[in-house]
C-alpha cells in the first residue's frame, strides 16, 4: 500500500486523542462492591456479559492500581469515610461511576443510616440508573464514560481560589 | 559485557562465553566434584547425576525415612511447632484488619485478626458498614410496599425475604392463599435457592483460587436469572411475592423455560463435581478447615447448610412447613465433620433436592388464581376497573393508603439458602407495621466466625469465610 | 375468613418441652397464638428479674437453639420497651417466644449471653438501636452504627432522618 509519496508506518493524531484513547482502553476498576449492585457488577465481569471486551475486566483489589471506582451499592454513614479514603488512595487520573439508585441518590432508603448520594463524598463522573442496574446498563454507563473521556481534556485545570 | 560488576554478587568472574562446550557437558569447571546444577544440553551425553544424596527440593524419597518424616517431606502433614503461649510478648502479636474494603469478604465485612505468626489467635468481626436502616424504613411503608423494602436485605435470596414477609403479614391478616400462588412461591423460592448456591460455589471457588469456578457458576446462574427476569421483570430485588399472593401470573411458555433449566443446571452441577470432587487442591484447602461443632451451631443460632454440615438434621421446610412445601418430597442432606468440605457437599446436594422440588412443581402446577380473592388485600381485576368507579377508587386506595392489618405480634421464618430467616412483625391495627425485626441467618453466621477461625491459619480464613456464605446486606440490614 | 386468635390458656401439647416448662414455672404467663397458616406460637411473658433463671431452665428443658433477640418500642405504653427472645427446640420441633417488658425509666435487663453465646451480637444490636442496656454483657458497644453516633434510631421518638429531596428545576419560593 505504501507509495513513495506516502511513507509507511506513520499515524497522525493529536496528543490529547492519543492519551485519551490509551486511558479509555485500559481502564481498571477498583472492586468497591457494597450491596446488591456489586452482584450485578460481578455479573458484568463474568462469562455471560464479559466486560473484558472493553479491556476492563481487571478488577483491582488495591485502589492504588485502579483508575475507576464503581460505587456499587448503598453507602452508609459508617462506610462513607472508608469510601473517601479509598478514593484518595487511587492515583490520578481517576473516575467514579455511581452505580444504582442508592449510590446516586440514596434510593428508596431516605433515612438516618445512608448517605443520600455518593456525590456528597466523591466527585461522580457518571450515574447509572436502576435498582440494581443490569449488566447492560452498567456497560452503557462505562461506554458513556469512555466517550466522555475521549472528548475531554487530558489535564485537569488547576483552579486557584 | 562480561566485566560489568553485579551489584548483588560482586564482580562476575567467569562469563558464559568463556566456558567451552566441554566444560558445560562435563559439569562445570571441576571434574571431580560435579555440581548439582549441571546443565545438560540435549543431544550430548547425559552427565552422571547425583541421585542419592540430594537435599535440594527433596525430589528423591529416601528409603531410610520413617513414615512420619516421609509425610512431612511430602507435605501431607504440617507439623505445627507453635506452642500456645498466653504470656507471649505483645510484640509477637500483630493485629491485622481485613476489610471493610477487601475482595474476599463478600461485601463490607471487617475482621480484626490478632495473629501470632501465621496463626490466628483472635477474631473480632466488625459489622455495620452496610447498615441501611431498613427496619426503620419498614415502619414508614405500608404492608403492601414492605415487600419492596425487605427484598433488598438478602440480595442473593430476594424471594425468600419477600416470602417470609408476606407469610408474616398473612398470618395476621388471615387470608387464604390459593394453591397456584403457593406453588408459584415454592417454584420461585427454590429456584432462588439454586441461584444463590451457584453464586456461593462461584465465589468459594474464586476465593481459594479456582477462577474457572467463578465463570462456570455465573453461567448457570444467568440462566436462572433470565427466567426470573421473564417472570418478574427484574433480575434481582423482584418485589414479586406480596401479601396476598404474587404480583403476576407466570408468563406463557414458562413450562419450557423451567424444563430447560432442569436440563441445564444438573449438567452444570455434574461438571462442577467432576472438577472439584477429586481436585487435590480443593480437597486440601477445604477438608478439616473451619470446623464448627453441632453444639456451637445451636448456641450461636447458626442454621442452614452450615448447621446441617455439622450434623444438625434441621430444615424449616420439614419442621414448620410453609406455603405448601410439605406436598413435595425432598431430602435434607446432612454432613458430619462441620468443615468447609462438608458444607460444599451439603450445598451441592441441596441444589439437586431443589431441582427435584422444581420438577415436582412443574408437573403439578395447579390452575386457578395467582392471588387471593380477598378484596381487602387484592385490588379489583382490570375488567372491573374499566367498568366501575368504585372499583377504581378501591384500586387506588389499596395502593396508596394500603390496608389495615389486625393487631398482633407474629414470628415467621423460612429456610433461606443461608439458614433460618425469621421476621418478627408487630402490627397495631394500622396500615403500616409498628415494628419489623429481621432475624438474619448471616448475622448469626458472622457472629460464629471466631469459633471457626480461632487457632487456624491465615490462609484458611478466606476459605472458611467464603463457606459461611455471608451476605452483608443481610447482616447489617 | 377466619381470624387469628390469641388464647391465654395453652393447649395443643400434652407433653413436650412447653408443658414441662409450664409446670416448672407456674408464675410465668403462657399465651398461645394460633395463626391461620403456620404453626401455633407459644409466648411466655417473663419479668426482668426472673429472665436468666427462666432462660436457663428453658435451655435445660430442650430449647437448645438460640434464634433471636430483639427489642420493640411501644411508645406511650407502660412499660415502654419489650425485649423478645426466640428459642427453638429441635426435637420435637417447637418454638418458644419470651417477651420481657422493660420500663423506660431503667431500660436494663440481665444479659443472657452467658447461657447462649449467640445472644452477644443480638444484645449489642438491641443496645445500639434501642438503648436498652444488658448488665454483665462482655462487650456492650455499638455494633451497626458508628461509635460516635448519638441517639438510638429505632426508638419511636427518633426521627427517620430523611432528607428532603431537592430538584434542580424546582420552583423557588424566595
Amino acid at each position: 500500500m505504501a507509495t513513495p509519496s506516502q511513507p509507511p508506518g506513520f499515524l497522525f493524531t493529536t496528543l490529547a486523542k492519543g492519551v485519551n484513547w490509551a486511558r479509555t482502553r485500559s481502564m481498571w476498576p477498583a472492586t468497591f462492591g457494597l450491596a446488591c449492585c456489586a452482584i450485578e457488577m460481578m455479573a458484568t465481569g463474568a462469562a455471560h456479559n464479559d466486560l473484558a471486551r472493553f479491556g476492563m475486566e481487571v478488577f483491582r483489589a488495591s485502589p492504588r492500581q485502579a483508575d475507576l471506582m464503581i460505587v456499587a451499592g448503598r453507602v452508609s454513614q459508617k462506610m462513607a469515610p472508608v469510601l473517601r479514603q479509598v478514593y484518595d488512595q487511587m492515583p490520578e487520573p481517576k473516575w467514579v461511576i455511581s452505580m444504582g439508585a442508592c449510590a446516586s441518590t440514596g434510593g428508596m432508603f431516605n433515612n438516618y443510616a445512608l448517605v443520600q448520594g455518593v456525590d456528597q463524598i466523591v466527585p461522580v463522573d457518571m450515574y447509572v440508573p436502576g435498582c440494581p442496574p443490569g449488566p447492560q446498563s452498567l456497560m452503557h454507563g462505562i461506554l458513556s464514560l469512555q466517550e466522555k473521556i475521549m472528548s475531554g481534556e487530558i489535564i485537569r485545570p488547576i483552579v486557584r481560589i | 559485557m562480561s566485566e560489568t560488576p553485579d551489584h548483588t554478587t560482586g564482580p562476575v568472574q567467569t562469563s558464559i562465553t568463556e566456558l567451552s562446550e566441554d566444560a558445560l557437558v562435563s559439569g562445570g569447571v571441576d571434574e571431580e566434584q560435579p555440581d548439582l546444577h549441571d546443565v545438560w544440553i540435549s543431544g550430548t551425553e547425559e552427565p552422571a547425576w547425583i541421585t542419592d544424596a540430594t537435599d535440594e527440593g527433596a525430589q528423591e524419597i529416601l528409603s531410610d525415612l520413617s513414615d512420619s518424616a516421609l509425610a512431612v517431606q511430602r507435605g501431607t502433614v504440617i507439623s505445627d511447632d507453635y506452642v500456645i503461649d498466653d504470656t507471649a510478648d505483645e510484640e509477637e502479636r500483630q493485629i491485622i484488619n481485613l476489610g471493610p474494603q477487601h475482595p474476599s469478604t463478600h461485601g463490607v465485612l471487617r475482621l480484626q485478626l490478632e495473629l501470632e505468626g501465621e496463626t490466628i489467635r483472635r477474631v473480632k468481626p466488625i459489622i455495620g458498614y452496610l447498615h441501611t436502616g431498613m427496619e426503620k424504613t419498614a415502619e414508614s411503608l405500608t404492608f403492601l410496599q414492605g415487600a419492596t423494602n425487605v427484598t433488598r436485605m438478602d440480595y442473593l435470596a430476594p424471594f425468600h425475604n419477600e416470602l417470609c414477609y408476606s407469610l408474616a403479614v398473612e398470618q395476621l391478616l388471615g387470608v387464604e392463599i390459593p394453591p397456584r400462588a403457593q406453588a408459584i412461591r415454592v417454584l420461585m423460592s427454590e429456584l432462588n435457592r439454586i441461584s444463590s448456591h451457584l453464586l456461593w460455589l462461584a465465589t468459594q471457588g474464586m476465593d481459594i483460587g479456582a477462577i474457572s469456578m467463578m465463570l462456570y457458576g455465573w453461567r448457570e446462574r444467568e440462566a436462572v436469572l433470565s427466567f426470573f427476569e421473564q417472570v418478574t421483570g427484574l433480575r434481582m430485588n423482584h418485589d414479586y411475592i406480596r401479601p396476598g399472593g404474587v404480583a403476576a401470573d407466570l408468563p406463557d411458555g414458562w413450562e419450557e423455560e423451567v424444563a430447560d433449566l432442569l436440563v441445564a443446571i444438573p449438567e452444570g452441577v455434574d461438571e462442577y463435581e467432576e472438577i472439584l470432587n477429586e481436585n487435590p487442591i480443593f480437597i486440601d484447602r477445604t477438608q478439616g478447615v473451619g470446623v464448627i461443632t453441632r453444639e456451637e451451631c445451636l448456641a450461636f443460632g447458626v442454621s442452614g447448610p452450615i448447621a446441617r454440615a455439622s450434623g444438625v438434621d434441621w430444615d424449616l421446610r420439614k419442621a414448620f412447613p410453609y406455603s405448601g412445601i410439605d406436598r413435595y418430597t425432598f431430602e435434607v442432606p446432612t454432613g458430619t465433620h462441620g468443615d468447609v468440605w462438608d458444607r460444599y457437599l451439603v450445598r451441592m446436594e441441596e441444589i439437586r433436592q431443589s431441582l427435584g422440588i422444581v420438577s415436582q412443581v412443574l408437573e403439578s402446577m395447579p390452575p386457578g388464581d395467582y392471588r387471593t380473592e380477598d378484596r381487602k388485600v387484592t385490588p379489583p381485576p382490570r375488567q372491573r376497573i374499566n367498568e366501575s368507579m368504585e372499583a377504581l377508587i378501591h384500586h387506588f386506595k389499596v395502593f396508596t393508603e394500603g390496608f389495615k392489618v389486625p393487631e398482633g405480634e407474629v414470628w415467621q421464618s423460612v429456610e433461606s439458602p443461608r439458614g433460618e430467616l425469621g421476621m418478627y412483625l408487630v402490627s397495631k391495627g394500622e396500615a403500616k407495621p409498628w415494628r419489623l425485626h429481621v432475624r438474619a441467618p448471616s448475622f448469626a453466621a458472622v457472629q460464629a466466625l471466631p469459633m471457626m477461625l480461632t487457632d487456624s491459619l491465615v490462609a484458611d480464613m478466606i476459605a472458611t469465610l467464603a463457606s459461611t456464605d455471608p451476605v452483608l446486606g443481610d447482616v447489617d440490614r | 375468613m377466619t381470624k387469628a386468635i390469641f388464647q391465654t390458656e395453652s393447649s395443643g401439647f400434652e407433653s413436650g418441652p412447653i408443658e414441662e416448662l409450664r409446670s416448672n414455672h407456674p408464675e410465668v404467663t403462657f399465651k398461645l397464638f394460633e395463626p391461620i397458616a403456620g404453626p401455633v406460637q407459644h409466648v411466655a411473658t417473663v419479668e426482668v428479674d426472673r429472665l436468666v433463671e427462666f432462660v436457663s431452665s428453658a435451655k435445660d428443658t430442650g430449647f437448645a437453639m438460640f434464634v433471636d433477640l430483639c427489642g420493640v418500642d411501644y411508645l406511650r405504653r407502660d412499660p415502654r420497651f419489650e425485649v423478645v427472645i426466640t428459642l427453638l427446640s429441635i426435637d420435637p420441633p417447637e418454638r418458644l417466644r419470651i417477651e420481657v417488658p422493660v420500663p423506660a425509666a431503667a431500660p436494663v435487663l440481665p444479659s443472657i449471653s452467658g447461657i447462649f453465646a449467640g445472644a452477644n451480637f443480638y444484645e449489642r444490636e438491641t443496645f445500639d438501636l434501642f438503648g436498652i442496656e444488658f448488665s454483665d454483657h462482655p462487650d456492650l458497644t455499638r455494633i451497626l452504627l458508628p461509635d460516635d453516633w448519638e441517639g438510638h434510631p429505632l426508638r419511636k421518638d427518633y426521627s427517620v432522618g430523611s432528607v428532603p429531596v431537592q430538584f434542580k428545576e424546582a420552583y423557588k419560593t424566595t
